[in-house]
């Protein structure tokens, strides 16, 4: 019971993943979309730190870092474009943020 | 007792994953995420990795999340009314999904088939000092890039979301 095995780790880190995916895929509001790309960052990080413990490398940790950097950037800019849609229509649905398509 | 750990903040990452798809009202999902967020910073804690598990709780939990709330409220954000997306993602997305995880689970089980075991303690090289001394010989130029990449994205942020002066 003192140990568990390193697939485990990296099947958890699929599933949170695929439910990334599945908010991603099924939601139409901006801000919950935006959120599950968070889901998804963080379920790859978890795969890349336990890569990094497998290895018994630190390298997988810094990238896990370099991936919060970039989402914490990401977030910045997202969120500021998501006030930015809300100015111009009082909706966070991403089915009327079409025009670009037109 | 690491078994027990893992399942107990496996099944707590999971059941948040999931209140984070199926809520309807943003605020619900937001603190969901952070409950995913909690959960695995003790699983970084698990793997060896303690300065991981000190900035996902500091910078993900704590400022990443808090600025989704910040414009959760901003935007007076409500329920999101009923009604998905179009037929064929309706019909074909869980299937497609299921398959996805499926596979994945395949696959990692048949690579890692040979037992490769996780106990907690053993690796100790998750430090601040040792991340800290990677940083800045051998990843030295990523984490300058990443400096330019921060000033860009305030940049951007400030230019997006200020008010128009005429």
């Amino acid at each position: 019971m003192d140990s568990v095995p390193l697939s485990w780790y990296l099947i958890l880190s699929a599933v949170l993943f695929a439910l990334g995916v599945a908010g991603f895929l099924f939601r139409r509001n901006l801000i919950t979309i935006f959120m599950s790309i968070e889901l998804m960052l963080n379920a790859v990080n978890l795969s890349f730190i336990a890569f990094a413990y497998k290895l018994n490398q630190v390298d997988g940790q810094i990238f896990a870092f370099f991936v919060m950097v970039v989402a914490a950037a990401e977030a910045a800019v997202g969120l500021a474009i998501i006030l930015t849609v809300f100015k111009s229509r009082p909706s966070l649905a991403v089915d009327e943020v079409n025009t670009l398509k037109y | 007792m690491d078994a027990v750990l893992f399942l107990v903040f496996a099944a707590i990452a999971v059941a948040c994953g999931i209140s984070v798809v199926v809520q309807r009202h943003p605020i619900t999902s937001a603190i969901s995420l952070i409950g995913v967020m909690g959960a695995l910073a003790v699983l970084y804690l698990l793997l060896g990795a303690e300065f991981l598990a000190a900035v996902q709780v500091v910078v993900y939990a704590g400022a990443i999340m808090v600025l989704f709330i910040f414009v959760i409220m901003l935007l007076n954000a409500g329920v999101e009314p009923p009604g998905g997306r179009s037929w064929p993602v309706r019909l074909l997305g869980l299937p497609m999904l299921v398959i996805l995880v499926g596979l994945l689970s395949f696959v990692i089980r048949r690579v890692f088939a040979g037992g490769e075991e996780v106990r907690f303690g053993a690796f100790t090289k998750g430090g601040p000092r040792e991340i800290g001394r990677l940083l800045f010989t051998d990843y030295l130029l990523p984490f300058e890039v990443t400096s330019v990449l921060i000033l860009v994205a305030i940049l951007g942020a400030v230019v997006l979301a200020r008010k128009e002066i005429d």
